[in-house]
């Protein structure tokens, strides 16, 4: 048994807030030798990412004190002079943080910004880390890397950037490189092409990698050994496949219960709710099935052809229009009450300004939105805002779209009030009732929305969405941005509510293991196209697009036994959807491969069509 | 580039337009009369005043008279002074020096003062440094100009006897003497006009910072191993003072067109003065020169901070 790489014993963060200190890190400990992978996983608020960060002594110098010891290689992290500090970082241990959109300074190139640590620990000129910057672009498989050392950040996809991130930190070959969430603000494609990078970086530099994540399957995924957090406190250690087959405490089997499988719902006719573990005793809590919500009806709800939205991009000495963005093209569904489709699709894919065009909060170019047969793209602002009232929306960012100055209460009751629903009293009435109805207590509308949790907001906007009673909800990434467990709850809670009001859900997610568990229907969107749409059981069990499967290959198993089966991922990027002006969209063609399946016939860019599957 | 900067000053030309329209038009139809002075007069005949208006064009229709003046200023004529008898261009171009130092003078030691006290205080908020300077900034911005001017009078000219009061654009003094006198005399009304800017300045630089300061690549840098100075300096400070350098831009017609409020206190023969002069004495020409000169340099410096912006920030492309 060769000595621990690091070994942290009994570490204690405090932050200082109002003058007093408040601990948020009580007493963790765990090691990490040489060359193994060790995850810290935990809910936000866990403290993960502030012990990663106390181990690097990064934490506010002012406001933040660490107690306890840090091991590496022997010498306590935590007592080391500062001056000393600083010649550990950035040279034995590196860093990776999760923004790869925040995480590079805009103003300086990335060559200079990876070149600038290896001047300072290596001590080499410009042009020799320069030189070196290439090498490092080069491994991380970034193309046409010396061309691209004097480019500035911005210039760079978000995968692309997080590959220069890791360049940065791979600059003086690291023992130890800390990873907090490098993979959580990427789609699921590119979070697959950079988990495979740092699982081979690793081997070829044999370095230890302390992996800070809330996602299960990445954990399954990449890591030797698993550390659960919960509230500041290591609740369980061990062996990562030991901990996916038997965990011990009720929390990480909470955890893991609640983390969506894809697969999970083969020979389930009909959306299901999470099952809930109780974190405290661990007993679980088997959902009922839910009542088919779906009624024969002579039309659909919404009827959506043809639906088409570019954005122009103008330049020149008059401002004239000099390209298109294609974000939404030639899209056709419809939609039943009780119904709901999800729309899937990477970043960029045009799923959102699909969801917002229905809606008409972005003007479409063309096509027609028929709601209960009326054309909404045809109506006046007057009828607009009456119609409105049957289609609502929910948020990805439960804090951005809640009004921090106005009471939950004064928010859910704002639409009432707007659309003349009813008087003041009627409203408040109704804001409790709705407030009860989300599994909030009516008591809470008085306060504001600083004072709940994630969740909670979320909660809140939906009761909101709620108050003018629609048919449709357009749900934006809706429960992307929550913990898993706050997750399920949330979708249970949408689900539960179909059940009883006869919603239709319009679904927009990235998240195929939650639309495996919510969706009706599945339309996958690839540049503003829909390349496939059917029965959720039929996309999943049987997808046909070459991207389809591409897509649901890339989603991590939280199953360490499955680890390496997935088939290796090109470093391709997502096109963009910017076109000439004269561009004319190619005639698309639709082969319907089982009742309601259609996938878009595809040509010669992607893989040979391969037979379709029986 | 080439393009957006035709682009630019294409479009700067009917906002000028419009402007000495609007201008023009104002302060022909504000009462007072330039020559009122005459009509008080018993030994001038009321012939003479009117001959005189006539002369001048004053009794033309307001249209006429705007395109009279839109040719003599495109054709570079600027007017002519009805208070002091000579060109409006010779006694603008005769006052600017010394706004230009005066004003100049001040605007640098805003910034000197500013700049690294509003990166500290932001690099370490809520320590004592940080709440001594947000204190003197709020006291700074709170005490207008002539309180603080005539305390500094107060103070330094008539208890102490350590400055002059008044000050002498034309000092009669040779070599070394000439730019001491000058200096000392500028000393008050520059630290005026400096610690009222520098105070704004300071809680702007603070806030741009700390902003900047708790952004990742910041964390990035750190995690870097890189010193405290060289994150503060390499990586904050050059993007926190990107906002900082348009609104320092957007302060320089300022510089040209004189602090008028100031220079009324210390006497300071500026810009500033001539115009509050001129506009007593209904000096129409000279308030029309000022004032559009004046349009003429908001309009050159929002483009002049918005190429610089755009120098700073590899982000920003002109297309």
């Amino acid at each position: 048994m060769t000595a621990p790489l690091l070994d942290v014993q009994n570490l204690t963060t405090s932050f200082r807030r109002d003058g007093a200190w408040r601990e948020v890190v009580h007493g963790v400990s765990f090691t990490v030798n040489p060359r193994e992978t060790v995850a810290l996983v935990g809910e936000s608020g866990s403290g993960k990412s502030v012990s990663a960060l106390s181990l690097m002594r990064l934490t506010p110098r002012d406001s933040s004190r660490s107690g306890g010891r840090a091991l590496f290689e022997g010498r306590d992290l935590l007592a080391l002079p500062e001056a000393e500090m600083r010649k550990v970082r950035g040279d034995a241990i590196a860093m990776v943080f999760q923004e790869p959109m925040t995480s590079l300074n805009p103003v300086l190139t990335i060559g200079f910004q990876i070149a600038e640590g290896l001047m300072l620990h290596r001590g080499l000129t410009r042009d020799a880390a320069e030189a070196e910057a290439v090498r490092l672009l080069d491994r991380v498989r970034i193309p046409a890397a010396r061309s691209r050392l004097h480019d500035y950040p911005h210039r760079f996809s978000g995968g692309m950037r997080q590959r220069v991130v890791i360049a940065m930190a791979l600059a003086c070959r690291p023992k130890l490189l800390i990873a907090d969430e490098p993979t959580t603000a990427l789609d699921v494609t590119v979070q697959a092409q950079i988990l495979d990078l740092l699982k081979s970086l690793q081997d070829q530099e044999g370095m230890a990698v302390l992996f800070i994540t809330h996602d299960m399957g990445v954990v399954a995924e990449i890591a030797d050994r698993t550390v659960v957090m919960r509230h500041g406190r290591a609740v369980e250690a061990g062996d990562t496949a030991a901990i996916f087959r038997g965990a011990e405490h009720p929390y990480t089997r909470a955890l893991l219960s609640s983390v969506p499988r894809l697969g999970s719902m083969a020979g389930e006719p009909r959306p299901l709710r999470f099952p809930i573990v109780s974190t405290t005793t661990g007993a679980v809590d088997v959902p009922p099935a839910l009542p088919d919500t779906l009624k024969p009806a002579d039309r659909p709800l919404l009827q959506v052809s043809g639906l088409t939205t570019r954005f122009d991009i103008r330049g020149g000495l008059f401002g004239r229009t000099r390209g298109r963005v294609h974000a939404v093209e030639n899209v056709s569904f419809d939609l039943r009450a009780g119904e709901t489709l999800s729309l899937v699709g990477e970043s960029g894919c045009g799923k959102s300004t699909t969801g917002r065009s229905v809606l008409r909060l972005i003007e479409p170019a063309a096509g027609s939105v028929l709601l209960d047969g009326e054309d909404v793209l045809k109506l006046g602002p007057a009828a607009l805002r009456e119609r409105r009232k049957g289609m609502q929306m929910i948020f990805q960012d439960p804090f951005a779209s809640l009004d921090p100055r106005m009471t939950v209460g004064k928010a859910i009751a704002e639409p009432i009030l707007l659309n003349r629903l009813g008087n003041r009293a009627e409203a408040r009435e109704r804001t409790a009732d709705l407030l009860a109805r989300v599994g909030l207590s009516p008591d809470m509308a008085g306060r504001f929305p600083h004072e709940f949790s994630g969740g909670q907001r979320q909660r809140v906007c939906i009761a909101r969405a709620l108050a003018v009673r629609p048919r449709l909800i357009v749900a934006d990434e809706s429960v992307s941005a929550l913990d898993v467990s706050v997750k399920a709850q949330v979708v249970n809670l949408m689900l539960e509510l179909q059940a009883s009001l006869g919603l239709a859900f319009l679904f927009i997610s990235h998240d195929m293991a939650v639309v495996e568990r919510v969706s009706h229907r599945v339309a996958v969107m690839y540049l503003g196209e829909i390349v496939e749409m059917g029965p959720r059981a039929a996309i999943f069990g049987a997808p046909q697009h070459p991207y389809t499967r591409r897509l649901l290959a890339a989603v991590p198993v939280p199953d360490p036994a499955r680890r390496g089966a997935r088939a290796a991922l090109s470093v391709d990027e997502i096109r963009n959807p910017i076109r000439a002006l004269d561009y004319l969209p190619p005639e698309r063609r639709y082969r319907e491969v089982s009742p309601g399946h259609v996938v878009q016939v595809w040509g010669e860019d992607w893989e040979p069509a391969r037979p379709a599957a029986a | 580039m080439g393009a957006y900067l035709t682009r630019r000053l294409l479009i700067a030309i009917p906002s000028l337009l419009g402007i000495s329209l609007i201008l023009f038009v104002v302060l022909a139809l504000a009462p007072g009369d330039p020559f009122s002075e005459l009509a008080t007069n018993p030994s001038v005949p009321p012939e003479v005043r009117m001959a005189l208006r006539a002369k001048f064009g004053l009794d033309d229709p307001v249209m006429f008279r705007y395109w009279h003046w839109l040719v003599a200023m495109a054709g570079g004529d600027w007017g002519f002074s009805f208070q002091s008898r000579t060109d409006v261009a010779a006694l603008i171009l005769g006052r600017v020096p010394t706004t230009l130092f005066v004003v100049g003078s001040s605007q640098v030691l805003a910034l000197v003062v500013a700049v690294p006290v509003g990166i500290v205080a932001a690099v370490r908020p809520y320590s004592l440094f940080d709440k001594v300077a947000n204190t003197l900034a709020f006291a700074g911005f709170s005490l207008p100009t002539f309180f603080t001017g005539i305390l500094f009078i107060l103070v330094f000219s008539i208890q102490l006897h350590w400055l002059p009061f008044v000050y002498d654009a034309d000092i009669q003094a040779t070599g070394f003497q000439w730019y001491w006198l000058h200096v000392k005399q500028a000393i008050m009304p520059v630290c005026v006009l400096g610690f009222f800017q520098a105070a704004s300045y300071t809680r702007y630089v603070r806030s741009a910072v700390l902003d900047v300061a708790r952004l990742d690549y910041v964390t990035t840098a750190r995690a870097k191993g890189l010193a405290d100075s060289t994150v503060t300096l390499r990586h904050i400070a050059r993007n926190g003072l990107i906002p900082v350098v348009t609104l320092v831009a957007l302060q320089m017609p300022a510089v040209f067109g004189g602090a008028i409020v100031t220079e009324q206190i210390f006497r300071v023969p500026g810009i500033g003065a001539l115009l509050i002069n001129a506009m007593l004495s209904n000096d129409t020409p000279v308030v029309m020169a000022v004032t559009f000169v004046f349009a003429c340099l908001v309009v050159l410096f929002n483009l002049i901070a918005d190429l610089l912006y755009g120098w700073l920030d590899p982000r920003i492309s002109f297309g």
